[in-house]
């Protein structure tokens, strides 16, 4: 009896990662390569100030696409984040107090995150309980959640303390004490002292919430879960996964990603206006492709995204400093954007079968 | 050997309708612990739907489930498998995206109080798991997209282990494996058994079942008609409790051509990297000629490729003795050309479901069908699917019906008959018969040789060795992406055609060299 | 299999197509709102001045509404709307200088405009599968820019011809807005070619299964091209009429004018996902719309209300229209 051949070689782990992570590579290759453009065109780049406004303006982006993220590894799209970053925004500029101090601030960030996850909330509960499309179900939404962000906030105003501006928008090294390192620092604390001159408060922040609230829930059951929905609902639904939960968890993430956005925002704007947030909804679904996560779920991640944050916000500074004319500007944005959404969505070069490519 | 246990399932008086199909009808089935039950029947009888109940996929109408002699009531997959009730079903249940680990694992993977996975005794779980059943081959790191189909049944199986399983469902849990890997399931499914837990075992394959079994019963239009101990039945009764009738497999006569036949299909040297090598062929006019061999040895690419759907195919094609190029379907069913494929799957790639019947019939040749103003033409459009119905002699109300209503049978008989209206002198098969009724499979038998008859050249894929053997004039056998042997005349027998499907030359069994 | 058929009233009435049910449900709607604006609002809200106001209104939505509702039709969505109208509304004004007899030459080049958007996106979704949805958006970005490009480089003539101007804003007959009559135009040739033309019948073949389309012979491809190149010219042709409603094109023109047509196109009964939807359904969803707007805007409501009371009625819409199958059976 003839047995047949078994493949016995074993693709290397690393190999099989690296092949995997093919796209998100991409992401990290092209923000390297813009990085190196900005340098190049503006030496002065590096230097903290440079640095930390950068970083400042990145920082909505990069919540707006993790909140993207979350829903896109369902296989869904979130067209209320724009919305959602508006309401709070409008929500924190009128609740923070000018006479109530740290606890006041406090309290205004823990409501609007609150208030952020119950619109997630919603929006996970129509699509699961309602069984409707997400696209059409968040744009729906999009519209009460800026609605409500009118209603908080007819015109642009209220009232942001400065305090909360600076500890997010500063460099970590401007919050710490005079003299924290002593007056004439040397070695290891002279060392720590430009370090944390040189870092964006801003940055340590998404360090923060990446290894607090992204990471634990990628590692974990729920978050597993999230993937196996986007890859195979129907697969997930027999395997014992409760794809309800699953679905609505993303949702409500991606509602508090959004509020940490809107937070942000109210940061770097100290005021409250209930458009601003609009654009950055289209501009999400566009680092989500780039950063290498499929639209059609189940693969990819927040890593990619951050990247894709960063690099679309360096293509402004590059045209300024590459000198080219303001009015054309924006069309050179968008021949960047829609190259790079083509090339991170398509899958043309690596199918054969036709009839693979119509999924 | 008396058994004072109670039965580790029994389910009685189960009902099931689907919209207005009676899926079971007051069907019983009873499992005794520490046995192999294997259930056979047709497309349709109702095991699949008895088995997804088992299994909470579905809930019945009526009926009761009792395991382990208490009663039970099963409304989730997650409750089945508290029950010990493992499923593994043909359409794999299985996400693309994870890890084997993961997939294992999946309902319930290893975790801290946080409910954050441990990733390290995950993947140790899993390939703890897979070296107890003989799996060693698979990779826990790999993500179930990059292995292949036999591949993922092993995982599939793997995956309802972990739950300890004491009563395991295999629904074609074969089908895809090499015999090789038959041989280890086997062997976890006996040990199961000897140690006083159950098997429902669901196969076409008659040998695998009479292999492994020690009981069987048959289903035929939602009931139970039959549970014997294996070897007590013989083939010929088992068939006939199938289909309720004498089964007499006519295959219309083979004519004797007075005259060699023109081609009117040749194909030389046919390749597509990296599954098809140097393929030669020829179909003559009138001729019906076999594609065999097991699975997945290219037939399926083979008729993608004469009918434009594949990229990069390299060789060369004639039609009626002109060399022509193929490059998508459109240009195959053109009037040039005259191309038909009937496809494997007929929900997915032969039919669009929701849409209606006479959307369906009309599709490949609505170009064919308008008026002077370039619409639509009402009135031919409605003879048109007119004579479809009749000719095929499809059973439904009336043609604006979507035609996932129809039964598979009539499925199938739209799909042909769609292709029958472009007129085409080229006919592709896929497995045409797949999971239909014997009484339509006879009916589109006499269809194919009237064809071949009234002038068109048949190229006949079939997984049914008594098709192959019964209906066609040559019969070519793939293997490894070739054609591995030409069967004519006296020599197309089962027996050659099984023979050359595993490389062998039929005389002495001696693995050939490719 | 043993089949019965019950024939119960209520068999029958769900035999009835889905898409039949929502025209219904649609139109309905429309009666809702109008009674509900005249016991509410205003007693003007029937008033036929009122009602051929809005409509008039409603046709520039409506124009682009059909091209999206094709391309929703096959399982796509169109998102290059805002920048595609704009670019040939400018384009076509500084053409035409403002000139009756350059009319023509203004409409030629809007859908010169449109055909080449069109392919742009039809290409790369048909032949480079890229989803539509980032297809378009970056479609829409590079139009933004080629527009400031275009109004930046040199002194545009923004002011439309008369004759179209009176296009956009009067009426035939003393009631009959000219606009109106366009979009009856337009939706005449739209619903011959979704409902009579065997392009269109392509069209809900491809919505409901490529493949199977594909494997019956169906050049799903230039299915796709044609249907991008259809909405790329509406797009272009309203943004023409725009501009002659406004007196002159101006920048941003088209942003309120895309997610209002999608949701025009949805309440209308067609699914988001293709293959199925009646493109009377889309008129009704469109005069929805429109009518929810003028509604709102009477009675001054702000706007935060309006938006909000627009989100609510979309989910409304949706509930009503029947939902996705369950996962399990």
């Amino acid at each position: 009896m003839m047995a047949r051949l078994q493949t016995t070689w074993r693709m290397p782990d690393l190999w099989r990662y690296t092949l995997r992570h093919f796209r998100v590579g991409i992401a990290f290759v092209i923000l390297f390569v813009l990085l190196g453009i900005t340098v190049s065109l503006n030496p002065r780049f590096f230097t903290p100030a440079v640095l930390t406004s950068t970083s400042n303006q990145s920082m909505t982006l990069v919540f707006a696409g993790m909140a993207q993220t979350t829903v896109v590894i369902t296989g869904g799209i979130d067209l209320s984040v724009g919305p959602l970053i508006s309401m709070s925004n409008s929500l924190a500029s009128t609740l923070f107090s000018e006479t109530g101090g740290a606890f006041n601030m406090i309290v205004v960030v823990v409501v609007v995150l609150v208030v952020a996850s119950l619109a997630g909330l919603v929006n996970g509960l129509i699509v699961v309980y309602g069984r409707l499309q997400p696209i059409i179900v968040t744009l729906a939404t999009a519209s009460i959640y800026s609605g409500i962000a009118l209603f908080l906030r007819p015109q642009p105003g209220g009232f942001v303390p400065d305090v909360y501006g600076d500890l997010l928008t500063r460099r970590v090294g401007q919050l710490l004490p005079e003299g924290l390192f002593g007056e004439q620092p040397a070695g290891i604390a002279a060392f720590f002292e430009s370090l944390f001159n040189f870092i964006p408060a801003s940055f340590i922040l998404l360090i923060v919430v990446l290894l607090v609230v992204w990471i634990p829930f990628r590692r974990s059951q729920l978050g597993m879960w999230v993937y196996a929905v986007g890859s195979h609902a129907g697969a997930a639904y027999m395997s014992g996964v409760n794809v309800k939960l699953a679905r609505i968890s993303a949702y409500v993430l991606s509602g508090l990603f959004a509020g940490m956005g809107g937070l942000f925002l109210t940061a770097q704007t100290l005021s409250g206006d209930a458009s601003n947030g609009e654009v950055f909804t289209l501009q999400s679904i566009a680092i989500v492709v780039l950063g290498g996560t499929s639209l059609f779920g189940g693969s990819g991640g927040v890593a990619g995204t951050i990247a894709g944050a960063f690099a679309l916000r360096l293509i402004p500074t590059i045209l300024f400093f590459a000198r080219v004319n303001p009015l054309q500007q924006p069309l050179w944005e968008g021949a960047v954007i829609l190259l790079a959404v083509a090339a991170g969505a398509s899958r043309i070069f690596t199918v054969r079968r036709w009839l693979d490519m119509m999924r | 050997m008396l058994n004072h246990q109670s039965p580790a399932l029994e389910a009685r008086l189960v009902n099931k309708r689907f919209g207005n199909t009676f899926a079971l009808n007051n069907a019983t089935f009873v499992c005794q612990p520490g046995s192999i039950h294997a259930l056979l029947g047709e497309n349709g009888a109702g095991k699949s739907t008895l088995i997804k109940i088992i299994a909470g996929v579905v809930t019945p109408d009526s009926g009761t489930i009792q395991i382990d002699g208490k009663a039970a009531i099963i409304e989730s997959p997650a409750q089945a498998a508290q029950l010990g009730i493992l499923p593994v079903f043909q359409e794999l249940s299985l996400l693309p995206d994870l890890t084997i680990a993961e997939n294992i694992f999946i309902s319930n993977p290893p975790k801290n109080r946080f409910g954050i996975i441990n990733r390290k005794h995950l993947k140790q779980a899993a390939e703890a798991l897979c070296a107890e059943l003989g799996f060693e081959h698979l990779n826990p790191n790999a993500l179930v997209s990059e292995i292949p189909l036999a591949q993922r049944q092993l995982v599939e199986i793997a995956k309802a282990f972990s739950h300890n399983p004491k009563l395991l469902i295999l629904d074609e849990g074969t089908s895809a494996l090499a015999v090789h890997d038959v041989k280890i399931v086997f062997e976890v499914i006996r040990r199961m058994r000897d140690q006083g837990r159950s098997v429902i075992f669901i196969s076409h394959r008659m040998t695998e079942v009479e292999e492994i079994a020690d009981t069987l019963t048959i289903f035929r239009d939602g009931e139970d008609v039959g549970s014997f101990p294996i070897g007590e039945v013989s083939h010929e009764e088992m068939v006939q409790l199938m289909i309720g009738r004498k089964l007499e497999q006519v295959f219309p006569p083979k004519p004797v051509p007075t005259q060699p036949r023109s081609p009117m299909l040749e194909v030389d040297h046919l390749s597509w990297e990296p599954t098809l090598h140097d393929i030669n062929l020829s179909i003559g006019k009138g001729e019906i000629v076999g594609i065999g061999g097991l699975d997945g040895q290219g037939q399926a690419e083979l008729l993608f490729a004469l009918f434009g759907v594949l990229r990069g195919v390299q060789g060369r094609v004639r039609v009626d003795g002109r060399d022509v190029k193929i490059t998508s379907p459109s240009a195959a069913i053109s009037k040039n050309n005259r191309i038909a494929l009937i496809p494997e799957d007929r929900k997915t790639q032969g039919l669009i479901l929701p849409m209606s019947v006479a959307d369906n019939a009309i599709l490949p040749v609505i170009d064919r069908l308008l008026n002077q103003f370039g619409l639509v033409d009402n009135q031919k459009e409605r003879s048109t699917v007119q004579q479809l119905i009749e000719q095929m002699q499809v059973k439904v109300g009336s043609p604006q019906l979507p035609v996932r209503s129809l039964s598979g049978g009539n499925q199938q008989k739209v799909v042909i008959g769609k292709w029958l209206l472009t007129e085409a002198n080229i006919y592709l098969l896929h497995d045409p018969t797949r999971g239909i009724d014997v009484g339509t499979k006879q009916e589109i038998y006499q269809l194919i040789r009237k064809l071949a008859d009234n002038g068109a050249g048949v190229l006949f894929f079939s997984t049914e060795l008594s098709e192959l053997v019964g209906l066609c004039d040559r019969v070519l056998v793939l293997y490894e992406g070739r054609i591995f042997r030409e069967l004519t005349g006296v020599h197309i027998q089962e027996e050659n055609i099984v023979a050359a499907a595993l490389g062998l030359t039929s005389a002495n069994h001696e693995p050939q060299e490719v | 299999m043993v089949n019965t058929t019950k024939p119960t009233l209520r068999n029958r009435f769900s035999n009835m197509d889905r898409e039949n049910r929502s025209v219904v449900i649609s139109f309905s709607m429309i009666i809702l709102l109008i009674v509900f604006g005249t016991l509410f609002i205003t007693p003007n809200f029937a008033s036929p001045t009122f009602l051929t106001q809005q409509l008039r209104i409603a046709s520039f939505l409506g124009i682009i509404a059909a091209g999206q509702m094709a391309v929703i039709l096959t399982g796509n969505i169109d998102l290059s709307v805002p920048w595609t109208l704009n670019l040939s509304a400018v384009i076509a004004t500084s053409v035409m200088a403002g000139q009756d007899d350059r009319l023509i030459l203004g409409i030629a080049s809007a859908v010169g405009v449109g055909v080449i958007v069109g392919l742009v996106n039809g290409i790369g979704v048909a032949y480079l599968r890229i989803p539509a949805m980032v297809l378009t958006l970056g479609v829409n970005a590079v139009l933004k820019g080629v527009t400031v490009v275009y109004t930046g480089s040199a002194p545009q003539f923004q002011q439309t011809p008369e004759l179209l101007s009176k296009a956009a804003t009067e009426t035939l007959f003393g009631f009959l807005p000219i606009a109106v009559i366009l979009w009856a135009m337009v939706s005449l040739f739209n619903y011959l070619i979704l409902s009579r033309s065997s392009m269109g019948r392509k069209t809900y073949a491809v919505g409901n299964n490529e493949i199977a389309s594909y494997l019956s012979g169906v050049k799903t491809s230039r299915v796709l091209i044609m249907v991008f190149i259809l909405s790329a010219v509406l797009n272009a042709l309203a943004g023409l009429l725009l501009a002659g409603n406004a007196g002159r094109s101006f920048n941003e023109m088209g942003d309120p004018y895309m997610l209002p047509a999608i949701a025009a196109v949805v309440v209308g009964g067609t699914s988001i996902l293709g293959g199925s939807g009646k493109y009377m359904g889309t008129i009704a969803g469109v005069i929805i719309v429109r009518l929810l707007d003028g509604a709102l805007n009477i009675v001054q409501v702000p706007a935060a209300t309006k938006d909000i009371t627009f989100g609510l009625v979309i989910l409304l819409m949706l509930f009503l229209y029947g939902r996705a199958e369950k996962v399990r059976e």
